[in-house]
């Protein structure tokens, strides 16, 4: 720190003769050999919230890269601690507030398996096809973000077209757009309708032209590869020992993927693959999340053809919300959904890991019951924190303008990263 | 008992505690001191190959001794297992080892471990706060004896703790 401060004020103050000692000044003049420290953030467009780095350079070139966190922590765990479990609910949102869905079924998941429930398989579906859309929501809005920090700009443009489709049925689901709270512990909140499984029909049939048409703009083009290729490469070996999940780790080749190795949803009956890359740098893991787009639009569509039909919440009154359409006709509906929004529902005693793959890695909550309505402790294994441990190893070694890649390719968000 | 209880508790009898299976997964309490030799007996041995670190975490208990408790969870990718291990630690003696060594992973966890809870690791690269700043100075927001809205600078002014 005293050392960053010394130098911000050897930076900062116009150039003097006092600023130069004589060993930096070289025989021929002005030539300026020292090593520099150079602040990034946490006001920074590229780092797509507000993330604070310290890069110690020599030339261009990064030596030690010291992420500073924190400046989006809530409190999370500590707010869940005393809020009742369908309170919880609406605060996972806010984790990774790109696809606030993933998050929200990471928690219930966690909350049914303490409370040993099984749920209607419609249920089962509606939630996989639910989180297959966010995860294609999430890696579209990577994919646009990520080649506009590079600087390719179009694809932007292209990859919101489709997000918006989605957002725009998620609206319909569930009445909002980016915070959305739609899974309840015991199942969903409202039915997919009619009308949104024929939208979602109408997006499958063109959604895979359109990921043709962003690879088109991307998979030759120089200035991508040139950024992308062997950037931000960490090995296999590394890569676990580090503890990174998701589209990072499996860019290395490593082949785990929760969906697949302990499956829940309906993620073991419908017919899918893991893409895995080969040299583990920041061009694979484009490819690993463009081909996961693929395979996710595959599952929505198996999903869509076998939904079946019947409910979509346990039938327990003591953890599930009454239908909504006799909360405000019928008295005994009312007070039964004020008891469970106000007061909630005891889980038994004990303590739950229960992890999902959300699309930017393992996404686990740790769930300490005391036998209350609200948990002991709950703790959130966020995949962009842990990320973020491996970024002084990932970064050393590459220029300046590679560092907006490297975070980039973790796809970083910080509301999940601070909690 | 579960034969990867059984194995830690054969290679480290003296410092296994106890073990536990419900909901499908399996609990391992060790004694502290011998945190680091058991973190690099799951790692290294081929028939449990732990090479994954999920999550270091921990809980408070303030009307228990020892008072905390640091979960562990680890993952084999091979195998397809998972395993969580538990240490406590006292408040007296606030500090564990540090499992960085086994684990590079586990470097920004344990800072969080202890910037939240206040529990020191031993021999760690880089102990520092993380999510609070580094001078924070009002205790451990994770500490059930810290409360919710928080200590901050508004509590040095007394009258907007009037009419509480």
């Amino acid at each position: 720190m005293e050392e960053l401060q010394e130098n911000q004020a050897l930076h900062s103050a116009p150039f003097d003769d006092d600023d130069f000692d004589d060993d930096v000044i070289s025989e021929k003049g002005m030539k300026r050999t020292e090593d520099m420290l150079l602040n990034m953030g946490p006001q920074h467009p590229s780092t797509h919230g507000v993330l604070r780095i310290v890069l110690d350079l020599e030339g261009e070139t990064i030596v030690k890269a010291t992420p500073h966190l924190g400046y989006l922590h809530r409190g999370v765990e500590k707010l869940a601690e005393n809020s009742t479990y369908p309170q919880i609910v609406p605060l996972t949102d806010r984790l990774d507030y790109v696809c606030s869905m993933t998050n929200n079924y990471a928690f219930v998941r966690a909350v049914e398996k303490l409370l040993q429930i099984q749920l209607p398989e419609r249920a089962e579906y509606v939630r996989t096809i639910v989180a297959e859309m966010q995860r294609l929501a999430g890696h579209l809005f990577w994919l646009g973000t990520q080649a506009l920090d590079i600087g390719a700009m179009t694809v932007f443009f292209y990859t919101f077209r489709e997000r918006e489709v989605l957002l725009d049925l998620f609206e319909l689901l569930c009445g909002a757009r980016l915070t959305m709270s739609y899974y309840r512990v015991g199942g969903v909140d409202r039915d997919m309708t009619q009308e949104i499984v024929d939208r979602l029909y109408r997006f499958l049939e063109t959604f895979p032209e359109k990921v043709v048409e962003y690879n088109t703009l991307l998979e030759t083009n120089r200035i991508w590869i040139a950024r992308t290729k062997n950037i931000a490469v960490i090995s296999a070996k590394d890569a676990i020992n580090f503890g990174l999940t998701g589209p990072v780790l499996r860019g290395s080749g490593v082949n785990y993927d929760i969906r697949k190795a302990q499956p829940y949803g309906v993620y073991d009956k419908v017919e899918w693959e893991v893409p895995l890359g080969k040299n583990g740098d920041t061009y694979d893991r484009y490819w690993i999340r463009v081909e996961e787009m693929r395979q996710s639009a595959k599952i929505i569509k198996q999903c869509l053809d076998r939904l079946p039909k019947g409910p979509i919440a346990v039938d327990l009154p003591e953890i599930t919300y009454p239908p909504r359409n006799k909360v405000m006709t019928d008295m005994e509906s009312l007070i039964h959904h004020f008891m469970i929004a106000t007061r909630g529902f005891d889980v038994p005693e004990g303590e739950v890991y229960s992890a999902i793959e959300a699309p930017k890695g393992e996404l686990g909550f740790y769930i300490k019951s005391d036998g209350s309505n609200k948990p002991y402790r709950l703790r959130i294994r966020p995949p962009s924190f842990i990320h973020m441990g491996a970024f002084d190893h990932m970064a050393k070694g590459y220029m300046i303008a590679d560092i907006v890649t490297i975070f980039g390719t973790y796809d970083i968000v910080m509301g999940e990263c601070d909690r | 008992m579960s034969p990867i209880a059984q194995k830690i508790q054969e290679r480290f009898p003296d410092a296994f505690v106890s073990s536990k299976e419900a909901l499908g997964e399996l609990t391992v309490t060790v004694r502290r001191e011998k945190i680091v030799d058991v973190c690099r007996f799951l790692h290294d041995d081929p028939a449990l190959d732990f090479d994954h670190i999920s999550d270091i975490c921990s809980v408070d208990y303030p009307n228990e001794e020892p008072r905390f408790e640091v979960v562990y969870h680890f993952y084999s990718i091979e195998k397809n297992h998972r395993i969580r291990v538990k240490a406590r630690v006292p408040e007296d003696d606030c500090a564990i080892d540090s499992v960085t060594g086994v684990w590079r992973g586990a470097n920004f966890l344990e800072r969080e471990v202890y910037d939240m809870m206040g529990i020191v690791f031993n021999n760690h690269p880089d102990l520092r706060r993380i999510l609070m700043t580094e001078e924070y100075d009002e205790g451990f927001p994770l500490r059930k004896d810290f409360p919710v809205e928080g200590r901050g600078w508004r509590d040095r002014f007394e009258f907007l703790g009037e009419g509480k």
